[in-house]
């Protein structure tokens, strides 16, 4: 390697020192003169409606500027947030899609969702003046959980969504579905409950709004993974502002795990509210709130079936999940369960039919949303369970039974039936590389050891395929997204030879401003230092989609190559001039312009140099500056994939499980910094274990309050609950259609491992007859269920 | 949180003056009072800091025992060779407490006076035969405790330190709220002579004495005595992340461990 911080070295992060040393700039960091706080006035029921709200003593309370009303907004014209997905039902008829307006206006749905707003010189006398906001609030039935949505009789969340169905969607051909299930030898069935998550960011949500009166500009600064839609979203829709009179940064964020990808009312309400006092208004969230208002994710209760030959081989799967939206949809909510999970449970298999049925509900809960994996992580989940049921009723191996059913390598690209083409991958290798790691065929004797102890153990598998690098402008748009999904970069050399970068994606723990540097400093044989990488600021990036759906690298990373290879054009034409030879005999390597077959060159530094002090360039075929742009959207998805194998052991006294080992093997395609990817791997397996053994968010079914609305109830893994991971990636399948040759890694640890690590805990219990638990596998879930299936085979036999 | 007026008094006389005062709150460590404070739940007029008071710190050898003073922290107990010496497992039971953060914060008196039901220190009060020494009395530690965040303290009655009989053999067990981290249940035994003393916090309402574990282990102290030997379910607690039997099922699993660490 040429550049000791190009692509493929392990450059360690060069934000971490102002992350690490409390110098990060987050969006409750910045201050304005002047500025003022927000504090939300929030529903403590479920349902209710609105019969009045009295806020005179709150308005006379100390420091109360402003109280504002859902009325107010109306008054202004305000509109409703707006959903960037449309999805039609089997009966082609598209989903209902009611208003959710940032301020409640008659009726309430969810607790937390805001009715009023007080704003104040502080923060404490804002909280002090929003206990003394009355609302009159008449109660009404809630709906807590999405099979009561569905229950006959169940009160309705909105009066035009009739039984509380958002759509009632489906993929793939249920005829030859059907078929194949009336030939199978054997059928698989399972039930299983993926159940709600808290996205949990370690930064809370917070937004600041700003309105100049000598130009009309608004500002809003926010904790958004993608500044440029919220920009278009609250522009176009929520308030009327046009793009060139509204701002929108996203500087330094916390973490977002997809809850920061979605337009919210508190930013609306911040916005507007900065031209109605005057004065900039910043509200930040409490955890509380992010319990309550972050949309939260997964929430699926599904059946499926899979029909095999005599010899295990897949013929069919079968597919009906029941969906959670929550309250209202969020941005995006529609395409996760249909278009980002139906689509991917084909896995990592060749079965040739698939059916899938999902049907969508409101219920009174906070929104459901992109979660890391969004959708993904689901169907992971189903498919491996199911997998491993289909392994038991086989009476197979259950590496055996994945093998003999991958896609193989030679069959690339593959068409599933559900709508994909993968472009490359190599299961099988995956999965060589991973028994080694987990010595396998040890696992019979470490199994009996854990017994002579009192201990149960168990090994899972999890074999993963996902569609990253989202999307492909026409496929999404096909499928009902409103919006592109394409990325921008612009690749700006300065005089002196440094460059800065403004790239659309956005980074909030990913790491940009290092592995986005090292393939600028890669490709022009520049040091990494002299890269600047800016993102998060609608006036300073030409144009961008965010980040989510692990498609920084892959799409944001693949406009920077396009803008470099502009870069390199414009340089290539300089360099003749400059040298005096024909562009065609210029020859360009890392940054380096050579008259083919002569010593004559020039450093990139130089032509930047000369593109902006361009005393004799021939200004009608040469313009000067080394500033290029460019879009760049993706032919087809990425598919990141992979290997995961847990072994767990478990205290039959008291149900705990403990995670023995985890082994992660990947293919992300190509890799640009191995240190980021790693950690990238580290913390998604840490979340997919959170799901698997801890995560709960629990809403009571009756009363739809939040029962885990804290962290003394809500399990967060914690670093003494996870092993020291082994992780291994391969770089033999880059991806074929991107310039970068990769898929992506964001989300990868997250999907594989609840899966990974719940079929290591039924393997454990297997031995009591149990073939599946839902998660999270508590310690009371697990013993409870040793408990009850006594009599044990194994202990009867002893 | 609201506002308050803070005092913080230099000596156990003012200190019981500015308790007088209407909704006044003692503040030990805060690690319950402070985020209480911060989620708006509670509203005292003032906050008694009892954090500069010599006479509440220190710990010491007493009849053999130990006394240690209500503003000890929990890393001060965890980490004194004094404890450690004299009564290990309780230096072991306040390594345990929470996170670093709570232990350096957090106070032994703090900790008994707000009787949390899955607080650790209650049962060790309780196994380890304590008596509690306040500004008005004595109290043994089998009275101290009378219900969920409720004792024999009366009001503005500050405690003062805790003694503790040597036991001996004793250890702690306890099994975590995976979320909280809080004892789901904490068992507590500690073997004087004949006599067994086996204390359960986290399971119910407030500490409570397994009594047939105690007569058990009285005959025989090893953990297989415990066989079949279990607490009525009945009356514990339960919430999402326990039910009442299996907090009963705990009782007698933790036990048996506490006394095989007991050795």
């Amino acid at each position: 390697m040429a550049n000791p911080n190009g692509i493929g070295a392990s450059v360690r992060r060069r934000e971490d020192q102002r992350f690490l040393t409390g110098r990060g700039n987050y969006t409750d960091d910045f201050k304005r003169l002047n500025m003022t706080h927000a504090v939300h006035v929030r529903s403590p029921y479920a349902h209710a409606r609105i019969m009045g709200i009295d806020f005179t003593d709150a308005l006379a309370m100390p420091g109360v500027v402003a109280v504002l009303t859902g009325a107010d907004m109306e008054a202004d014209k305000v509109g409703s947030l707006p959903c960037g997905w449309q999805i039609h039902s089997k009966d082609g008829s598209p989903m209902k899609e009611p208003p959710h307006y940032p301020l409640a206006r008659d009726r309430v749905r969810y607790v937390g969702d805001a009715v009023a707003v007080v704003i104040a010189e502080t923060r404490e006398q804002a909280r002090d003046a929003a206990e003394m906001v009355v609302v009159d609030y008449e109660e009404m039935p809630a709906v807590g959980s999405s099979t009561r949505a569905i229950a006959g009789g169940a009160p309705l969340v909105h009066d035009d969504a009739p039984d509380n169905v958002c759509y009632d969607w489906h993929l793939g051909d249920k005829a030859a579905v059907d078929a194949a299930f009336a030939n199978a030898a054997h059928v698989a069935k399972i039930d299983l409950v993926n159940q709600r998550l808290v996205p949990n960011a370690m930064e809370p949500r917070a937004a600041m709004g700003e309105y100049d009166q000598s130009t009309g500009e608004y500002t809003l600064t926010t904790t958004s993974q993608n500044p440029h839609v919220t920009r278009l979203l609250m522009g176009a829709f929520v308030l009327g502002i046009p793009e060139h009179k509204l701002r929108v940064v996203a500087p330094d964020v916390g973490g977002g795990f997809g809850s920061k990808i979605f337009h919210y009312g508190e930013e609306a309400v911040v916005t507007w509210a900065a031209r109605k006092v005057g004065r900039p208004v910043k509200w930040t969230a409490d955890r509380s709130e992010s319990f309550l208002t972050d949309a939260h994710g997964r929430d699926h209760v599904s059946h499926a079936e899979l029909a095999m030959d005599a010899d295990g081989n897949f013929l069919a799967l079968r597919v009906s999940t029941l969906a959670n939206l929550g309250a209202y949809l969020s941005t995006f909510a529609p395409s996760i369960p249909t278009y980002l999970y139906a689509t991917l449970l084909a896995g990592q298999y060749k079965t040739p039919a698939i059916y899938a049925e999902v049907k969508a509900v409101f219920t009174n809960t906070s929104p459901v949303d992109a979660y890391r994996g969004a959708g993904r992580p689901e169907a992971c989940y189903l498919i491996e369970r199911l997998v491993d049921v289909a392994a038991g009723v086989m009476g197979m191996d259950k590496t055996e039974i994945r093998r003999r059913n991958f896609v193989p390598k030679e069959a690339m690209p593959y068409q599933t039936p559900v709508a994909l083409q993968y472009d490359t991958g190599d299961f099988a290798k995956n999965l060589d590389i991973a028994l080694p790691l987990v010595d396998y065929p040890g696992f019979q004797q470490r199994r009996a050891e854990s017994k002579a102890r009192g201990k149960l153990r168990g090994i899972g598998f999890a074999t993963y395929i996902e569609a990253c690098g989202i999307a492909p402008s026409n496929v999404a748009g096909a499928l009902g997204a409103r919006a592109g999904l394409y990325e921008c970069a612009e690749v700006r050399f300065h005089p002196t030879g440094s460059v800065t970068v403004f790239t659309g994606s956005h980074s909030h723990g990913q790491g940009h401003e290092t592995t986005f540097a090292q393939i600028v400093a890669d490709r022009f044989g520049i040091p990494i230092e002299n890269v600047e990488i800016v993102h998060g600021d609608t006036n300073k990036i030409p144009f961008g989609m965010g980040t989510y759906g692990s498609r920084s690298l892959a799409v944001g990373g693949s406009a920077l190559v396009k803008a470099m290879d502009k870069v390199e054009r414009k340089a290539k034409k300089i360099a003749a001039h400059m040298l005096e030879a024909a562009e065609t005999d210029i020859e360009v390597k890392e940054g380096r312009f050579t008259v083919a077959g002569t010593d004559k060159s020039l450093g990139i530094g130089d032509i930047a140099l000369q593109a902006y002090v361009p005393h004799n360039f021939p200004l009608d075929e040469l313009e000067p500056g080394l500033d290029e742009q460019a879009f760049y959207d993706p032919k087809n998805f990425t598919y990141p994939n992979g290997c995961h194998v847990c072994e767990v052991e478990i205290d039959p006294d008291t149900g705990v499980t403990t995670i023995v080992s985890f082994a992660a093997v990947d293919d992300f395609g190509n890799v640009i910094n191995p240190l980021i990817v790693e950690g990238q791997v580290h913390g998604g397996l840490v979340q997919g274990i959170g799901q698997a053994l801890y995560e709960n968010c629990v809403y009571d079914e009756e009363s739809g309050q939040l029962v885990t609305g804290s962290y003394m109830d809500y399990c967060m893994p914690r670093a003494d609950d996870v092993p020291s991971f082994t992780v291994r990636y391969h770089e033999d399948q880059p991806c074929t259609h991107n310039p970068l040759g990769v898929k992506g890694c964001g989300e990868a640890g997250t999907i594989g491992a609840a899966a990974a690590v719940m079929n290591a805990v039924v393997d454990a219990l297997s031995e009591y007859g149990v073939t599946h638990m839902d998660m999270p596998a508590t310690p009371e879930k697990v013993w409870r269920t040793i408990r009850d299936a006594a009599p044990a085979p194994a202990m009867a036999a002893e | 949180m609201y506002a308050f007026t803070y005092q913080r008094p230099t000596t156990l006389a003012d200190a019981a003056a500015a308790i007088q005062a209407e909704d006044a709150k003692l503040l030990g460590g805060g690690q319950t009072l402070l985020p209480t404070l911060k989620q708006r739940f509670a509203r005292p007029t003032d906050l008694i800091d009892l954090g500069a008071i010599p006479e509440l710190k220190g710990i010491r050898e007493a009849d053999g025992g130990l006394e240690i003073g209500a503003f000890t922290r929990h890393a001060e107990v965890a980490h004194s060779d004094l404890v450690k010496r004299v009564i290990p497992s309780l230096a072991s039971l306040a390594e345990g407490i929470g996170d670093r953060q709570v232990r350096n914060m957090g106070t032994m008196g703090g900790s008994i006076a707000n009787a949390d039901p899955s607080a650790d220190y209650p049962s060790a009060v309780v196994a380890l035969k304590a008596t509690v020494t306040t500004d008005r009395r004595t109290i043994t530690g089998d009275d101290f405790f009378t219900g969920m965040f409720e004792t024999a303290l009366e009001p503005g009655e500050i405690v003062k330190s805790v003694r503790f009989s040597r036991p001996d053999k004793a250890a702690y067990a306890k099994f975590r709220n995976p979320a909280s981290r809080y004892a789901i249940v904490g068992v507590f035994v500690a073997r004087f002579g004949a006599e067994v003393r086996v204390a359960v916090t986290g399971a119910a309402g407030s500490v409570f004495r397994a009594e047939a574990f105690e007569t058990a282990l009285a005959a025989d102290f090893r953990a297989e005595a415990l066989n079949g030997l279990s607490v009525e379910a009945d009356g514990l607690n339960a919430d999402i992340h326990a039910s009442a039997d299996y907090r009963a099922h705990l009782v007698t699993v933790m036990a048996k461990r506490a006394v095989e660490a007991a050795g």
